[in-house]
């Protein structure tokens, strides 16, 4: 076996969720395959990665929002591995955007770090788990996840 | 946390499988090969993300079965260096605390990178941050089963494959089995502020 490439692309835990939902599906409709011994490990490990990615803010993505999320980045200027990181996991405080963009004292000002935020919670659907509304945009944004 | 990750691999299809279609087959071998699994340099395993090029499919003399070279994609567990990652405490001990994010467990936060001041609790063999305010120490037990969010600074790979019989008697046949060894860990750190257990940080 040889790998050609180690880090061809990155992928969004949405990409990975859509991916093992399908599966799951499909094998749920070929039915025998998945109790012969050979397919356990791959019943676990997606099993396992479908549960802990449930749990955050990918679930309720769809391509559209991703779609609309990095077209609204375009005029912040963060590097790939930022907008990946900012997409997986709905920063709501501004601490959370300093760990995540790298001298964000520097290559941010405050309005800039409030507007980053604005466009992260307004864009992104919130996470599965009830959170606290500290702010009037997290507010908008479950509203329209009960809807 | 997943990357795409471009192989090449023979697979090699029994008589028996024949009837079914060869993209099905060929994908249901790779995912018993590799799902689950830590491949070296690269990281765990997920699932095939997709076939991008079958060539032709040889039958050797002597086995009855048809090998296909194939390039394909896997979808890897391969975080890079300095991402954030949400996990669960799964412990904690004198060599640190240990995370788990339920596909993936080998994850080690050393003493060192914890948000100081950390001391041991031997009674309760928890490690706890004595976090200092004007009105005196409040103690942050790192309690199991909490969630925390994390640094990765490390990541170390480790060749687990069988070694040799020349090898293995040279080391004293009395010795116990070797210790089994992680094949792939990831070193955090939660020294920064906004690390740490999640509802350190909620307001």
């Amino acid at each position: 076996m040889e790998v050609k490439d180690a880090n061809s692309a990155l992928l969004s835990n949405y990409e990975v969720f859509q991916l093992l939902t399908d599966l799951k599906e499909q094998r749920k409709e070929s039915g025998k395959n998945k109790h012969s011994s050979g397919q356990q490990n791959l019943n676990t490990i997606t099993y396992e990665t479908l549960k802990y990615i449930s749990k955050t803010p990918c679930r309720h993505q769809s391509p559209e929002i991703v779609r609309e999320f990095l077209t609204a980045m375009k005029s912040h200027k963060l590097t790939k591995a930022e907008k990946l990181q900012l997409l997986n996991h709905r920063p709501m405080t501004a601490v959370e955007i300093q760990l995540m963009v790298e001298e964000s004292e520097e290559r941010l000002t405050e309005e800039q770090i409030e507007a980053l935020l604005h466009t992260v919670t307004s864009i992104l659907p919130a996470g599965p788990e009830a959170e606290p509304k500290r702010n009037p945009d997290a507010a908008t944004g479950d509203d329209e996840d009960a809807a | 946390m997943f990357v795409l990750v471009e192989m090449v691999d023979t697979v090699r299809i029994p008589p028996w499988q024949f009837e079914r279609k060869l993209n099905d087959s060929i994908a249901e071998e790779l995912n018993k090969k590799l799902a689950n699994k830590v491949v070296y340099n690269v990281g765990l395993c997920i699932c095939l993300f997709d076939i991008t090029k079958l060539e032709d499919a040889y039958v050797f003399p002597g086995d009855g079965a048809s090998h296909t070279k194939v390039h394909f994609r896997y979808v890897v567990f391969h975080p890079f260096l300095d991402e954030i990652l949400i996990g669960k405490i799964k412990g904690c001990s004198p060599e640190g605390v240990h995370v788990s994010l339920g596909f993936f467990d080998d994850i080690l936060i050393p003493p060192e990178s914890l948000q100081q001041p950390a001391k041991f609790d031997e009674a309760e063999q928890v490690w706890v941050w004595e976090y200092e305010t004007e009105e005196g120490a409040h103690d942050l037990y790192m309690d199991t089963g909490e969630e925390i969010r994390f640094r990765v600074v490390d990541e170390s790979f480790v060749d687990t494959s069988p070694t040799g019989p020349s090898s293995a008697e040279a080391t004293s046949s009395s010795e116990e089995l070797p210790k089994k060894e992680a094949p792939y860990t990831l070193v955090g750190s939660i020294s920064e502020p906004g690390l740490g257990l999640l509802s350190w940080w909620t307001s």
